[in-house]
């Protein structure tokens, strides 16, 4: 008995040396970037009546996937859609999929997909099935007005959204604004503070944190470039820094970014951000050609 | 006669309940539960849901293998090991053993999901930080769930009246896969004509109809279950586990057992 328990710890052992060696020797398992099954009629068939829960397993691939693509920063989300799509097809009530998805989709890239119109077709495919969710409305709108900068329709669906019974006010709201002043730095903001505080996951607050930042750059870099036009309109020579606006009492003290850092003033009146690439999203402050490798 | 089938019911479910395979099945069914706890962690905002789903469909399909493996070994054991004369030697009808037996073992099922479910509402207290009035929703899953033990375990008895085990299982669990596709099949009959649509439609009321019996996909998104349903699925199971006990029981009342 005693060799037996001895051989049994040995080996396992050995068998965990030897597989942590195989691991070394190959590259990384990674999701490969195909759908074994293309059909979601295929795989409803296979599930036996148990559709549900392989949904709720290609969403959570299509969360793995989304995860690993963004970490890698490679830009490449040529599953992502698929994936959402598998999922929602096997279960059209899986709002999830089609809210935090479309989010996915939308996303510039690297970090995420830079498809706003197929966000838009699976979120118009999530109304289709839940007519009765206005937070699909709410990310409808969201993708017509930030990414689309169609500003109508992103009116029209906030207000069908506010119509549904137990709509969040904010719709209304957002409703009347867009359709009255879209395109503001303020109806954006708005958007976004709204999305921080009615989700609860870590991932999707943080990014709308870092989009309500680069708002707020985005806007001081425009009212500092206004500043130090002004200055020179008015002395005809543009400031030499900032620091130079605190002298003559324009400025009280040198203007920090939301990092911390100062705001560099540049000879010819741009204003540039120091750390832009720790600034996601921003789209002015930026050296010439930062914004398009970014 | 009542006496004689509950005492025959009683001793299937202490048979069965010896078993300990059984309790390796449930045991793997609470460990799934568990595990779905973790499963929703690596997704987005689902957790309860994949809770509700992965531990449904867990109690399910073991369920129904727990339902096949033991349903087919009824009769066959009882005759392997010569039990059965003892028991027929008795004043005790070959059908009243059938009903006494199907009974028996839709007892240890249902005794079975009771102890899943526990372990799965453990897990929904977990998951939900405590259970809600909705939560009462899905306890019309878990009863449809037995519904589907119970016409299994009548398929499971009826193919082992006249069948080896290997081929009753085989039947059995060909019979849960086509079930599954019930509403599928009236959808392909609707699609052709004449004796062909006849045929099909003959095939598709024949066959169980375990789609309707599943709405764990329902319940997991708090949608409610009609009253309806609920009233006609619970017929449709009596009624068709009915019709196959009896048809084991007339198999079995001419089996040669000599």
């Amino acid at each position: 008995m005693g060799v037996l328990w001895f051989l049994l710890i040995v080996c396992f052992a050995g068998s965990v040396l030897i597989e942590r060696k195989i691991d070394q020797l190959r590259p990384a398992a990674t999701l490969e970037e195909v759908l074994y099954i293309p059909s979601s009629k295929v795989v409803k068939r296979m599930c036996l009546g148990f559709e549900a829960l392989v949904a709720d397993i290609y969403w959570t691939r299509a969360v793995q996937y989304f995860g690993a693509q963004h970490v890698d920063n490679s830009g490449q989300y040529k599953l992502l859609y698929p994936l959402l799509d598998m999922a929602t097809d096997l279960d059209p009530r899986l709002i999830p999929a089609y809210e935090f998805g479309s989010i996915f989709l939308t996303q510039p890239r690297p970090r995420g997909a830079g498809e706003p119109l197929k966000a838009v077709a699976l979120l118009q495919k999530g109304i289709r099935q839940n007519p009765d969710s206005w937070r699909l409305y709410q990310g409808l709108g969201f993708i017509y007005y930030l990414e689309l900068k169609d500003y109508p329709a992103a009116g029209r669906a906030f207000e069908q959204g506010s119509k549904i019974p137990g709509a969040h006010p904010f719709l209304k709201i957002m409703a009347a604004r867009t359709l009255q002043q879209g395109g503001d730095y303020q109806t954006a903001q708005m958007l976004w503070q709204s999305i921080y505080e009615s989700f609860n996951d870590g991932m999707i607050r943080d990014n709308a944190f870092k989009h309500l930042r680069a708002l707020q750059v985005d806007q001081e870099v425009l009212q500092l470039e206004a500043l130090a036009r002004a200055y020179a309109a008015r002395t005809g020579h543009l400031p030499a820094g900032f620091s130079e606006l605190v002298a003559v009492h324009v400025l009280r003290s040198v203007p920090r970014d939301p990092l911390g850092y100062p705001y560099e003033l540049l000879p010819d009146g741009h204003v540039m951000v120091k750390f832009y690439h720790e600034l996601p999203f921003i789209t002015h402050g930026l050296p010439p050609g930062a914004a398009t490798k970014r | 006669m009542t006496r004689r089938i509950a005492y025959i019911a009683s001793n299937t479910f202490r048979e069965a309940v010896r078993d300990r395979v059984l309790y390796n099945l449930i045991v793997f069914v609470l460990l799934l539960v568990g595990s779905a706890v973790l499963f929703g962690q690596i997704s987005m905002d689902i957790e309860r849901i994949v809770v509700i789903n992965l531990s449904l469909t867990s109690i399910s399909i073991f369920g129904v293998v727990i339902a096949i493996f033991i349903g087919i070994q009824l009769v066959s054991k009882e005759i392997d090991k010569k039990t059965l004369y003892t028991v027929l030697a008795r004043p005790v009808r070959r059908w009243e053993f059938i009903i006494g037996k199907f009974f028996g073992l839709v007892e240890t099922l249902t005794v079975n999901t009771f102890f899943m479910a526990l372990g799965f509402y453990a897990a929904l207290f977990y998951v939900s930080k405590g259970l809600h009035k909705s939560d009462l929703n899905i306890l019309l899953a878990i009863y449809f769930i037995v519904l589907q033990f119970v016409v299994i375990t009548s398929l499971a008895l009826l193919f082992s009246s006249f069948s080896t085990p290997i081929f009753s299982a085989i039947f059995a669990f060909a019979l849960f896969v086509i079930g599954t596709f019930a509403d599928d099949l009236k959808n392909f009959a609707a699609l052709t004509e004449g004796i062909t649509h006849w045929l099909i439609t003959a095939a598709a009321y024949l066959l169980p109809n375990f789609s309707s019996l599943n709405v764990i996909g329902q319940v997991a998104h708090d949608q409610p279950v009609s009253l309806a349903l609920f009233v006609h699925n619970s017929l449709y199971a009596a009624l068709y586990s009915c019709a196959a006990v009896c048809g084991a029981a007339l198999i079995f009342e001419r089996r040669n057992l000599k």
